[in-house]
């Protein structure tokens, strides 16, 4: 008899997430095991420590109700799969991957192993093509590009989720029709906030090109560690297989750690900083890791992870850790926000690292790197002088100094303000620059090449 | 060699650790093979018949009970010509031969030489028959690429009479290409040897550094300089720029080898020196960088037990090119993943944790790491140096330096280069912070500079060094009175300092004239901006207007001096000069008015 068939019913201990399984044999690690409730509810969990004779698992719908006499366990010989196909998109799935709209089930057309392998470094394409998301803050300052991770670092209160929801519903590659497809990995939030995603979603039509895995706060959160894998597993499947141009979105990181957090204190581990595994970076890495363009495919995985900072804290593990796996970060504010200013992108903290082979002559504007850098030096230099006015007033500035300050004030409300449906192109947002730019005198445009500055500045067009 | 293959079973799995048992007589450090699908590890710890195993590979889906085998032998390296423009995992697997095995995803249990087997290289032989050899010394040559000439060596602890040398033609790796009598027997070589990455090569003496590893990097060459067989660490939170300064050391050293090894940092920073290199010129030979570049990659998302490999794969191998009489350079980014690594594996196997969760033995194995740079006296009968310069990024978590890993590694090494969110955010690059960083090898390499580029090369650094400090004490005034409530001479100070800021320190690794600078150029700069500095001062002793000298034309041209052309600048950098000294010579003849 194989072991697939054998329904153990000598669980000796329930912690936390976690179950121990003993007098077991022949039990592989992180296989999938199928659980019994005394009352029949059926539950999956997944080994995390295999014995000869014993598995430690963890239990992915929760333990309450489990017991050790009548609970009964069966090992299925496998490690978690999911099933795939291309009907997926314009469906929505919970955190074990089962379909919650009423829609029947997929059929899938191969199942997949969740945690994937890593993509060889060598067959790997640079990700050098503009992303536009319409928002001024990105595209002109720290531009996404496709096979890019580029995560939002908020805080709680802040409008991430209407950024996630209107960068969904704006991107696209200038100049080229292609498949585009979302992948939406909710975990832990709250049912107000999915049914925002799924509205916004249904009224622009984008609810057919997006596959949504939910995992909303009162389900357990343990599923939340298998969530952004299953998600993952699905997007490499459309962007690998079929081609399509995905856009993951992964909301709310944090809660994943949480979650990560919580097995690693019921295993009783050695905690790293703040009680979070030292294994930590690693983890987030098989996930962030995983986005990018492979030689020879056509499709990509770009993703933009969310995840709110405790306490606003940037150096939190959470945004520290994602951080240095990831390809350069948006911030959001909260005194931008309290100003009234969406979206409260804080710019000066804010970082793309491909953004240098993204932009420039053919992809976005000649000019792009230079007024970036100008807008970027001239906004710290503006913010550094509003410190110094704190101090001694205004009037004890120089002329040169109080147009800096008058740029920081009229960029934060031009240039980063914009609607919640504004969706900007790339040349309005440099338009937008430049006329910010020429409230300086030209003598301090240092970053941009003189023969841009003949070309671009308002003054220029104007005169013509 | 007896025999000593053990065979046990894996009675316990959790994550890359593995518990076996039955494997009394195998050795720690050995590397063994992990059921059915034969994935790759090694022993990290014995007790009686109990092994614990590290693997190297993804342990999902293994059993217990499943068998492991014992290779005998610690962990090893591949050395031969082949290994440069390669790029290999941790545990030195070709990265483009799995490729063409599994495809763009990395499978488990993949095998493939390091050093391709059916090529031919063609060997010409420089000792004959009749020579007394001892290790690291040449027996022949086989040009590895178009810089490097791989001089195919005597390996380690083999010292004896050639009794003969293959004639000049082509060869495998694995054919014989001369015999050698020793006391222990003839011993047939091969171009290919093998080393194991947890010991260092032997040498003779390890000598004081004393010639500078040129980087074109003003802020590293003039400011704060490594020396060749030197080490140095880059510590700073993320987006502070390690990864772009770590590019450019390995883009613009004047190291004849480089070995990079991405340890548990970003897959496309690696195809990002894959996809570049090739196509950079090596500004001495014009040839590609790629011809003098190893690559070793253990990306965070691949297995972590293999990044502590990695970094000691990439050691022996530089190791390897040292013997031959080269010049090294390694740069590892990032120290902090292997440290995290460590932390990881030592978890697991329910270790006494030290500060922060880290074993107790980080500083030691961090020390083991950097202890093997150095400029050595190698072991061979002729008076030949080789050097292997160590440059590692540290990362630490937030940014602060007060973490283990930083600490332990500031301990060890003597160049710091701090790098500062604050300059990161204001988009000052590098971001090498000018107040915190050091540079123990000063005294040992100011006698090159001298007598290669100018007399007055320390005098200069010297002078620039107290101008910045000067800036930042009068920076804490501004703060609290305006930059307009200074005296004259101090916004002067300002000013100077500006422009050694802004137009020396920065340099954009992306501009294609600034990104690298040449020893001369640096000289001749910190020359000239000292200069500006010390004529802008007389000008106000002699009641010159502040504003007057700020809005000088001639200070516009000297912040533009980094962008001009390398091979022309002395031309140039004099016309500026001149226009400077006229331009203050007016203002002083016109006394302020």
């Amino acid at each position: 008899m194989s072991n697939k068939d054998i329904e153990y019913t000598t669980v000796s201990k329930v912690a936390g997430p976690l179950m121990i399984v003993d007098g077991i044999k022949d039990v592989a690690y992180n296989e999938v095991v199928k659980i019994k409730t005394a009352t029949g509810e059926e539950r999956t969990g997944q080994v995390l420590e295999a014995f000869m004779d014993k598995a430690v698992v963890q239990v992915f719908e929760g333990t309450k109700g489990l017991d050790t006499d009548k609970t009964s366990a069966r090992f299925i010989g496998e490690t978690m799969k999911l099933g795939v196909a291309k009907n997926m998109l314009g469906r929505v799935f919970d955190g074990t991957g089962n379909p919650i709209d009423d829609a029947p089930p997929i059929i899938p057309e191969e199942r997949r192993e969740i945690n994937g392998n890593p993509i060889n470094p060598y067959s790997r394409e640079y990700p050098s093509e503009f992303i536009q998301t319409g928002y001024s803050t990105i595209d002109g300052l720290n531009t996404l590009v496709r096979g890019q991770k580029l995560p939002i670092f908020s805080g709680a209160g802040l409008p991430h989720n209407e950024m996630a929801a209107q960068i969904a519903r704006q991107a696209k590659v200038l100049g080229k029709e292609e498949k585009f497809a979302v992948v939406f990995c909710a975990m832990g939030i709250t049912a107000e906030e999915a049914n925002l995603f799924i509205r916004d979603f249904e009224n622009t039509g984008a609810l057919e090109r997006t596959v949504m895995f939910l995992n909303l706060a009162d389900d357990p959160s343990i599923e939340r560690i298998i969530l952004p894998r299953m998600a993952l597993t699905c997007a490499e499947y459309l962007a690998f297989d079929l081609d399509m141009q995905v856009l993951v979105i992964l909301t709310d990181l944090t809660n994943y750690a949480e979650a990560l957090r919580e097995i690693a204190a019921a295993r009783e581990e050695v905690p790293g900083r703040r009680g979070y595994p030292g294994y930590m970076y690693t983890d987030l890495a098989t996930i962030y890791e995983r986005a990018g363009r492979i030689k020879g495919k056509k499709g990509s995985i770009t993703q933009i992870p969310m995840l709110t900072m405790p306490d606003d804290d940037i150096t939190h593990p959470i945004p520290d850790l994602t951080g240095y796996i990831t390809e350069g970060q948006i911030v959001l504010q909260r005194g931008l926000h309290k100003k009234g200013i969406y979206p409260p992108v804080a710019v000066l903290p804010c970082l793309s690292r491909l953004m240098d082979r993204g932009i420039g002559a053919n992809r976005t504007r000649e000019d792009h790197a230079g007024v970036s850098n100008q807008l970027y030096a001239t906004y710290a230099e503006g913010c550094d002088l509003r410190d110094l006015v704190a101090i001694v007033g205004e009037d004890a500035l120089s002329d040169r100094d109080r147009k800096f300050l008058r740029f920081a004030d009229e960029f934060e409300k031009k240039f980063i303000q914009q609607g919640i449906h504004e969706d900007r192109s790339i040349v309005r947002t440099l338009t937008i620059g430049w006329e910010l730019l020429s409230i300086l005198p030209k003598a301090e445009l240092k970053k941009i090449d003189e023969k841009y500055i003949n070309k671009y500045h308002p003054e220029k067009i104007k005169k013509e | 060699m007896v025999d000593k293959r053990k065979q046990g079973r894996i009675i316990r799995i959790s994550g890359p650790v593995i518990e076996t048992d039955g494997m009394r007589g195998a050795k720690m450090y050995d590397v063994v093979r992990v059921g059915d699908e034969n994935l790759i590890g090694e022993i990290i710890r014995l007790d009686e018949d109990k092994a614990i195993i590290q693997v190297y590979e993804d342990t999902n889906g293994l059993k217990p009970g499943e068998a492991v085998i014992t290779s005998g032998m610690p962990l090893s390296v591949e050395l031969g010509p082949g290994l440069l423009t390669n790029i290999y995992d941790g545990i030195q697997r070709p990265l483009p031969a799995i490729v063409k095995k599994t495809g763009e995803f990395i499978n488990r249990g993949v095998e493939a030489p390091a050093i391709d087997r059916k090529k031919k290289w063609h060997f010409k032989p420089t000792a004959k028959a009749g020579d007394i050899v001892r290790s690291c010394d040449v027996i022949g040559e086989v040009e590895e690429t178009s810089i490097i000439t791989n001089r195919i060596i005597v390996p380690p602890n083999i010292c004896g009479k050639i009794i003969k040398v293959e004639k000049e033609g082509e060869y495998t790796v694995e054919d014989d290409i001369a015999v050698v009598s020793t006391d222990d027997g003839d011993i047939k070589l091969q171009m290919l040897q093998r080393w194991p990455v947890r010991m260092p090569r032997p040498v003779a003496k390890k000598y004081a550094p004393s010639l500078p590893l040129v980087t074109g990097q003003r802020v590293i060459d003039t400011f704060f300089p490594v020396a060749k067989g030197g080490t140095a660490a880059i510590p700073g939170g993320f987006g502070t720029g390690k990864t772009v300064m770590l590019h450019q050391l390995a883009k613009w050293s004047d190291a004849q080898v480089v070995i990079y090894v991405g340890c548990g940092e970003r897959g496309n920073e690696m195809t990002d020196v894959l996809r570049e290199f090739p196509e950079l010129e090596d500004p001495k030979s014009g040839e590609p960088l790629m011809n003098r570049t190893v690559l070793i990659a253990n990306t965070s998302n691949m297995p972590v037990a293999a990044r502590d490999a990695s970094v000691y794969t990439g050691i022996t191998i530089a190791e390897y090119y040292r013997d031959m009489g080269y010049d090294v350079a390694l740069m590892a980014d990032s120290t902090s993943r292997l440290a995290e690594a460590m932390r990881e594996i030592s978890g697991r196997l329910e270790e006494m944790p030290g500060e922060e969760g880290y074993p107790a033995y980080l500083a030691s194995r961090l020390a083991e790491f950097y202890e093997r740079a150095g400029r050595v006296k190698l072991l061979c009968s002729k008076d030949k140096e080789g050097s292997v310069s160590v440059m590692g990024a540290v990362s630490p978590p937030g940014g602060d330096f007060s973490e283990p890993v930083a600490q332990n590694t500031l301990r060890i090494v003597k160049v710091f280069w701090a790098l500062d969110a604050d300059l990161a955010d204001r988009r000052h690059f590098p971001s090498i912070n000018w107040l915190k960083s050091y540079s123990l090898y000063l005294d040992e390499i100011q006698s090159w500079w001298k007598k290669e580029i100018g007399e007055q090369w320390l005098k200069l650094r010297t002078k620039a060094m107290v101008l910045l400090q000067t800036e930042s004490e009068l920076q804490e005034i501004v703060k609290l009175v305006g930059p307009d409530a200074l005296p004259p001479r101090e916004r002067a100070t300002l000013e100077s300092a500006r422009l050694l800021r802004e137009d020396f320190l920065q340099q954009s690794a992306f501009h294609e004239i600034d990104t690298f600078c040449p020893g001369n150029k640096q000289y001749e700069m910190l020359r000239i901006m000292l200069k500006y500095s010390d004529r802008i001062m007389e000008a106000i002793e002699k009641n010159v207007l502040v504003d007057d000298i700020i809005s000088m034309k001639s200070r516009e041209h000297l912040a533009r001096m980094k962008t001009v052309p390398n091979k022309t600048f002395e031309k140039r950098f004099s016309e500026m000069e001149k226009e400077l000294d006229k331009e203050i010579d007016d203002l002083i003849k016109k006394g302020g008015k």
